[in-house]
Parts: C-alpha cells; structure tokens; sequence
C-alpha cells in the first residue's frame, strides 16, 4: 500500500473517531444552550404576565394554552408556599405550521406560583423546544457532511502537498532503482532540503560508495591475479616446448609432458576468459561499430567447419532477415562463436545445429542429451553440464555477460529434443 | 639478423633467447627500462621484442623513442595485458605487432618472421624453399612454379609451418593460430589429424620437397627433404 492511501486510512479512522466524539459533546451542550435560553425567556414572559395580571384580571382567568401560551389557575395559600419555580420538559398537543394535525411536540413548562390582589394563583408558561429527534438527525447529517469534506479535502492535500513533499524522495527511489553497480554511473543525487531525506542519500550513497568499492577491488584483484599468472603461463608453456622440441624424450615422457601441456592450456584458456570477463564487466570494450550478425555468423561457421565435420554434426543456416548491432567485433564473433561451439561441442553423433536469423534474433539450437539443461544455473560461471567437458564453465557466462553489456537478451528452452539459445537484439 | 628482447622476467628471457637462437639470429637482451634504452640509442636492430611493463619505466615510451628516430616499426610488443588502449597506443606509435602473453613459441617465431619480411623484402612477399613457393600476397602455393590450389586454412597451416621450418608446432599452437582463440570448449584439437593429412596428400601429389612430421603426437614439424 502506498505511504499515501496508508496515511490516508489512518487519518479517516482517526477523524471519524474524533468528530462522533464532537458530535456527541456538541449534541448535548446545544441542548443545554437551548434550554438556559428558552429558559431565560419563560422567566421574562413570567414577570411580564404577572406584571399584567395586576391591571388587567382576565388575564387570571386564562385555563387553557389556547393562545397566550400560558395558564393560570387559583391555589390555595398553602399550596402556593410550597410551590417554586420548576421547569420541566413535557408533551403538549399543538399544532406547528408544518403540522396538518395537531401533535405531540415537546414543549418547556415554567411552574410557579404568585400573588395577586390578595389571592394565590398558579401559573404555568410553555414554550416549544426543539425536538430533539430533528436534532439528533440534524446534527448527524451536519457532522457527516463535515466528514466527508474533511476526508475529501485530505485526499486532496495529500495528493498535493505530500506528493510535493515525498518528490525527492521517489525521485531517489527512481535513481536507485535503476542503478547498477560497474555501469559507471554517478551515485544517485536528488536536490531537496528535507533533512530526512538528504539523510537517507548520504546513507544509501555511503552503502553504494562501499559496494562499489568492495566491487572495484574484487574485479581489480580477479584482474590483476590473472594478469600475474599469465607471465608464469608463458615460461611453463614455452619451457615445455622447447624441451620437446629438443627431441631427446622417450614416447613416454613425450606423453606426460603432452598431458602437463594440455592443462597449462586448460588453465591459459581459464585466465583469459576471467581476464575476458573482468574486462567486459570494467567496459573496456569500446571499439562499438556496426556489426552485421549474418557476416559474423557465417564467418564462425567457416573458422569451425572443420571441426563440425570430425564431431559428425551438420549445421543448417537459415536467414530471413539481416541483423546489424552497434557493438566491440571481437565481441560479437565471441558470442556467436561461443554459442555455437557449444551446440557442436554438446552434440550427438550425427547431430544437427540449426542457426536461424531472424528479425532481431538469432537462434542457435541442437541436438544433444535429451533433457534440458538447468536454464538458471547454465549462465552462472563454473557451471558445466558433464564433469568430463574440459571447457573452461565459462563460455555462457561471457555471452551473459556481453549481452547485459550491450543491453541484448540472451534465452534458454529445450523442446523437440532440441536445445535452443536465442539472442534477442530489441529494436534498434 | 639482429634482434633485441626486452623483458624482465628472467626465466621468460632465457626461454625466448633459447628458441630465438635456433633461427640463428643474433640476441640481444634487456631487462629494464634504462638498459633498453641504451641499446636502442646505440644499436639498429631488425626485430625489436617489447615488453610494456619494465623495471624504470614503459615500454611504451621506448617506442615513443624509437617513432621519433623513425624505427618503431619493427618492434613487436608482447605484453600480459591484453588491453585495448595499451593495443592501440602501441599500434599507433608505429608497433607491428602485439602478442599477449601466454603465446605458443610457434607463434612468436611467425609473428617474428612476418616483421622481418615486411621489413626487408620491399613488396615482394613469398617463402621459398627447395621447389615450393608460397606467395603471401596472392596467397598461391607453387610446387616447380606449378600452382597447387589450397584453402583457406590449408594455405594458414602451410604458412604457420614454413614460418616455424624446423620447429616443434603444437597441435595448440596451430588451432589457436588457423581457428581462433575462441575454441575454448575443447582441448580435443584431434581434428587438426584430419587438416594435416589432407595437406600431406597435397603435397606428396605435387612432389613438393618438404613434408610434414609428426612429434610425438603433440604436434608436428616441417622439414625440408
């Protein structure tokens, strides 16, 4: 969920929460308001009539709240000290402007008692009050009204203020997203004056700055342990030859010193593919040129013709449409090569290797063991199939690796009891 | 034929003088950067093997040295960097060659004749010996001046061998020379059996006076009859 909708929910609850509360408080200090209120004016309109009473006796004889809202009956002197002023809230049959029957309407009652011209009268005044059903609804709709303006006004400001405020952040987010250790690219920077924002750069950058450390130091080792041992390559091999070439060996010897040979070669072809690949991954290819595929191919397939024939494998090559990179020559011949020495080298007696080229794409597959190979691992460096193989483990690792270089994609399926590898170029 | 190496690994050194001196060249030696330069300011070499790495100094500005004299363009660099800028600086400064270590000494031997013939056989390119004449430019194998058509690879071979006449070359050697350094998937280079036979029939046909030996089975050499 993002930070905006998570803000969003806690801030709605909370106000829901907060504004019944309100509601309830302001319910009742309104009702308490009104009463004082209505009160204040039922003691008025008391002293006014009691005050008109004394001119005007008629008045004493109003037993009904037919008009003035008010009646007054004769009491006995006794019943008159006990009585003082209450108020009361109770039901009275009237009919208000919007009734079309008189009905029930809660109304406010002053009870009292004065004395007038020597005789003790009881007088009781109504008033109507809100009803506070009308209230409790009103008051509902209101504070719901109020709600969800509140809520639509916070969807709002959110959407505006927050996105304004969390810009840097997702601006920061965006860099590190598509950062890549050993691309080259400057550290992630965004401009902003949240404190807690440049925090978190200076402490991402600090964590990238240390990887990208650590990363330099171990492709520079993986390089300059390979450059160090190519120099001892070099005296082992040449030593070897020039004693063989000295031609004073029995066969035997001759034979051991061939297999001595053979692994110093395994390890020559070991070092310079790790040299290889710590050069692609510090892009110290940048010889880029436009490089026709279908060239690259068919040259591949003429510098390993003969070998192709003495493993018994025959290679089709089918072209429907021509294929041009920007990319290192060397490196693409290495790609194709690579690809394809596998597909003759992985082969069966009397396989097949289709090569077909198509728009964007070219598709190397054969035949061979008839199960496929694990398409995660074969990738990884190290990885061989069959322990017999004296291949190095990592001709598919350099394919992967020059791909990511130039951005193309390289794919893995088996089907048909074929095994396929497609390169795919995007469009360019 | 004069030639100085420059190099400081000492083991490395002698091994290149060994395999030098059997093509009875004259071997000179340098192990650092100031020893170098002295002889190249004092000496006119044909052949000039350089390392780029020295004790003192770059090799690559022993070569700045020599382009400004006008005599870089015999130089060969050998280097255990295979770097591309190294590659082309050198390149640029008038270098002919670069080999990276390791390398077989077949190819050294090749790399070291090829300067050479540039250097001194002004426009005509051909090996002759006994009754063969291999023209490098028209690539065309001539047994007594008759033409033997050859392929793309079997004229490489032929060329590799006549380049190393007398020498061990490796089965390694040779595959990595005719097919590329990027055959990394196998170090069953029996198919080399394969070439080589093919070459021999052409060659014992036409009544050619070398033949091609196998050592060991290791490799082969070519030796005049």
């Amino acid at each position: 969920m993002k930070l905006l909708n998570q803000s969003l929910k806690y801030l709605s609850v909370s106000i829901l929460f907060i504004l019944s509360l309100w509601a309830v408080i302001f319910y009742f200090n309104m009702l308490r308001e009104i009463k004082e209120s209505v009160d204040e004016g039922l003691e008025n309109y008391k002293r006014q009539i009691i005050y008109n009473a004394k001119t005007d006796s008629t008045i004493l004889t109003k037993k009904k709240f037919d008009e003035g809202l008010f009646t007054i009956f004769e009491i006995s002197k006794s019943q008159a000290e006990l009585t003082k002023d209450r108020y009361t809230d109770t039901l009275l049959y009237m009919q208000d402007a919007d009734d079309e029957q008189p009905e029930l309407e809660p109304v406010r009652m002053l009870t009292t008692a004065f004395k007038s011209n020597g005789q003790y009268y009881e007088l009781s005044i109504i008033n109507s009050m809100v009803e506070e059903g009308d209230l409790i609804e009103e008051l509902l709709w209101e504070a719901l009204w109020l709600y969800l303006i509140l809520v639509l006004s916070i969807i709002v400001i959110n959407n505006f203020v927050l996105q304004r405020l969390w810009k840097p952040f997702y601006n920061f987010l965006g860099q590190l997203k598509s950062y890549r250790l050993g691309t080259g690219k400057n550290l992630p920077d965004v401009k902003t004056q949240i404190r807690e924002f440049r925090d978190l750069q200076s402490a991402v950058n600090a964590l990238l700055q240390h990887t990208l450390e650590t990363y330099e130091l171990q492709n520079q080792f993986i390089g300059n342990a390979s450059h160090e041992l190519q120099t001892p390559l070099a005296i082992a091999i040449n030593k070897l030859e020039l004693l063989i070439e000295r031609g004073e060996l029995e066969n035997t010897q001759a034979e051991s010193i061939a297999e001595v040979m053979n692994i110093i070669s395994r390890l020559v072809r070991l070092n310079k593919s790790l040299l290889l690949l710590t050069k692609i991954e510090n892009r110290q290819f940048l010889n880029n040129q436009s490089v026709s595929l279908n060239e690259t191919v068919r040259q591949t397939l003429s510098d390993l013709e003969e070998i192709a024939e003495f493993n018994d494998v025959r290679i089709s090559l089918e072209e429907t449409s021509n294929v041009t990179v920007e990319m290192d020559g060397t490196l693409a011949s290495m790609v194709i090569s690579n690809l394809v020495g596998n597909a003759i080298f992985h082969n069966i007696p009397d396989g097949t290797v289709k090569i077909s080229i198509s728009e964007n794409t070219v598709r190397i597959c054969n035949t061979g063991k008839g199960e496929p190979l694990d398409y995660i691992k074969i990738f990884t460096r190290f990885y061989k199939s069959e322990s017999k193989q004296s291949g190095t483990g990592l001709g598919l690792a350099i394919v992967k690796a020059i791909c990511g270089l130039y951005g193309f994609t390289v794919s893995y399926h088996f089907g048909d009891n074929f095994h396929c590898f497609e390169l795919r170029f995007g469009e360019h | 034929m004069k030639v100085l190496i420059v190099e400081d690994e000492p083991e490395l050194l002698k091994t290149l003088v060994d395999s030098l001196t059997k093509e009875n060249f004259v071997i000179e030696t340098a192990g650092d950067f100031n020893s170098a330069s002295e002889k190249l300011a004092v000496y006119e070499y044909d052949c000039i093997l350089l390392d780029i790495m020295l004790p003192g100094g770059s090799g690559l500005r022993l070569l700045e040295e020599l382009k400004q004299t006008g005599r870089s363009g015999n130089v060969i660099i050998i280097s255990a960097k295979d770097s591309l800028d190294d590659k082309l600086r050198g390149l640029e400064l008038g270098a002919d060659d670069y080999l990276t270590k390791p390398f077989h000494i077949a190819e050294l031997n090749a790399r070291v004749k090829a300067v050479l013939r540039r250097n001194k056989l002004e426009g005509k390119n051909t090996i002759e010996i006994s009754n063969i004449i291999l023209d490098l430019k028209e690539r065309l194998f001539l047994v007594d001046d008759c033409n033997i058509p050859l392929n793309r690879k079997e004229f490489d071979i032929l060329n590799y061998f006549l380049f190393n006449k007398n020498r061990l070359v490796s089965k390694n050697a040779l595959a990595e020379h005719v097919w590329g350094d990027h055959i990394d998937q196998s170090d069953n280079f029996d198919f080399i059996y394969y070439q080589i036979k093919n070459l021999r029939k052409k060659l014992q046909s036409s009544r050619a006076n070398i033949e091609i030996e196998a050592i060991y089975g290791i490799g082969y050499k070519l030796i005049e009859k």
